[in-house]
């Protein structure tokens, strides 16, 4: 009988690449390290430490999220995994790569602005968002809650065509 | 291995450590009552974009209660999971204000009661945020930004029905009159939010109203609607005298923890 050999114990470059093959169930486009869901990877003892944290408090994927990260990791042999929630410091869509920006507007989602800290401007008009389809600035907000939590919906008064706007955090 | 969650829990006294507990407790009952209230309009909203922002609203306000219940569970530290706490309380143990189990009503009170409420819990979380408690601080960070989208929300709606047409300026102004009386109890400190208030972990009450009614003064002047003077405020749900309603609700919100206990999906 040959002995099992011992578990492979990656590198935390390795990690990461890994988590880059693991897409956003909500907006497949993305992999979670567009969205900027990651915030730390950690190999220690031979054990893996993988933290995330949600975009939205209710944000239903990261249960998802967690599973596929497992799975992925599985794949690799990695069964010595934490996976560690984490609130603070919150998630901001400022934290979103430029990468996956362009992803999400040719996947026909408005991206979201490089603005932040208007969030909490609880008077200030509505932002001007550009149509992804045909590029116009002749937009309107129709509901700055939309099909997910982390969506608005506008609809492009030139093209008539609705759309999503992935909002500001 | 199970996924965990980073709790950061205070050194403090075995005694703060119980008001603590109750306080975190009341949090996380008034935000899942708030939620519920919410998701029964779900297929059922007026138009489907309202449909969609107030289901939206719900599930912000519920993954805050799960954040609260999580934090709540760990000071406790008797082995209840947030499911515990959630499902297996009965009416009287919940310490959610009278404010968020009042009924739905019709459009304009679901509207009035998450304006009120939106208005409290904006200003309280941007005060949380800055508290001693990193773990209660931790929270409000993530979920102040969603209340600001919730207080514009609400606020947006009361200016459309009151500056409206005549039928949703009266129904606005019904609203008004059934529901400002549980205002008052936001930001009545109970005891034990006074003596978590002398030390520190919970913030004054008396500038949060303030802003609060700076807040509501400037909507209400946009929506050309009236704020009430001197409605005498009705307490009771965060010390666990509750409405009627609340029990139909929790019936709901528990039934299949009750009838099938310890059920997962």
């Amino acid at each position: 009988m040959t002995p099992t050999p011992p578990p492979t114990i990656p590198t935390e470059d390795r990690i990461w690449q890994l988590l880059e093959e693991v897409a956003d169930p909500e907006v497949p486009v993305l992999s979670i390290l567009d969205l900027g869901i990651v915030r730390g990877v950690r190999v220690a003892d031979g054990e893996v430490h993988v933290t995330i944290t949600p975009t939205y408090s209710g944000c239903p994927a990261m249960g998802v999220i967690a599973t596929e990260i497992r799975l992925r990791l599985l794949a690799e042999g990695i069964t010595r995994l934490h996976i560690h929630n984490q609130l603070s410091p919150a998630w901001t869509t400022a934290w979103m790569t430029a990468a996956g920006k362009q992803k999400l507007e040719a996947y026909g989602i408005a991206p979201p602005k490089d603005v932040t800290g208007h969030v909490l401007n609880l008077f200030g008009q509505d932002e001007a968002i550009r149509c992804p389809h045909c590029q116009s600035a002749n937009t309107r907000l129709v509901s700055q809650f939309g099909s997910t939590a982390c969506k608005a919906l506008y609809q492009c008064d030139d093209c008539l065509e609705p759309f999503d706007y992935f909002k500001c955090h | 291995m199970q996924d965990t969650h980073t709790i950061l829990l205070p050194e403090v006294t075995p005694e703060v450590r119980q008001q603590l507990f109750d306080y975190v407790l009341q949090l996380a009952d008034t935000s899942l009552i708030l939620a519920h209230r919410l998701s029964e309009w779900c297929g059922h909203g007026p138009i489907l974009e309202q449909d969609l922002a107030m289901a939206n609203i719900s599930l912000d306000l519920l993954g805050e209660a799960r954040s609260y219940y999580q934090y709540a569970a760990e000071l406790e530290g008797q082995g209840r999971t947030e499911d515990d706490l959630a499902y297996l309380r009965s009416a009287v143990q919940y310490r959610n204000p009278l404010l968020v189990e009042q009924p739905n009503g019709d459009f304009a009170h679901t509207i009035v009661r998450q304006f009120l409420y939106d208005a409290f819990h904006y200003h309280l979380l941007v005060q949380l945020q800055t508290g001693p408690d990193r773990q209660l601080a931790a929270i409000a960070e993530k979920s102040v930004k969603e209340a600001a989208y919730h207080v514009k929300w609400s606020a947006e709606w009361v200016i459309r029905l009151g500056d409206g047409t005549d039928e949703s300026r009266r129904r606005v102004e019904t609203a008004i009159n059934a529901l400002w009386r549980y205002q008052g109890e936001l930001t009545t400190p109970t005891p034990t939010e006074q003596a978590l208030q002398a030390v520190g972990f919970v913030p004054g009450y008396a500038a949060i109203q303030q802003q609060i009614d700076q807040h509501v003064a400037r909507v209400f002047e946009e929506a050309t609607l009236a704020v009430p003077q001197g409605v005498f405020a009705q307490k009771g749900g965060k010390t666990g005298r509750h409405s009627e309603h609340l029990g139909y609700l929790l019936t709901e919100l528990q039934y299949m923890q009750r009838a099938y206990p310890g059920m997962k999906w």
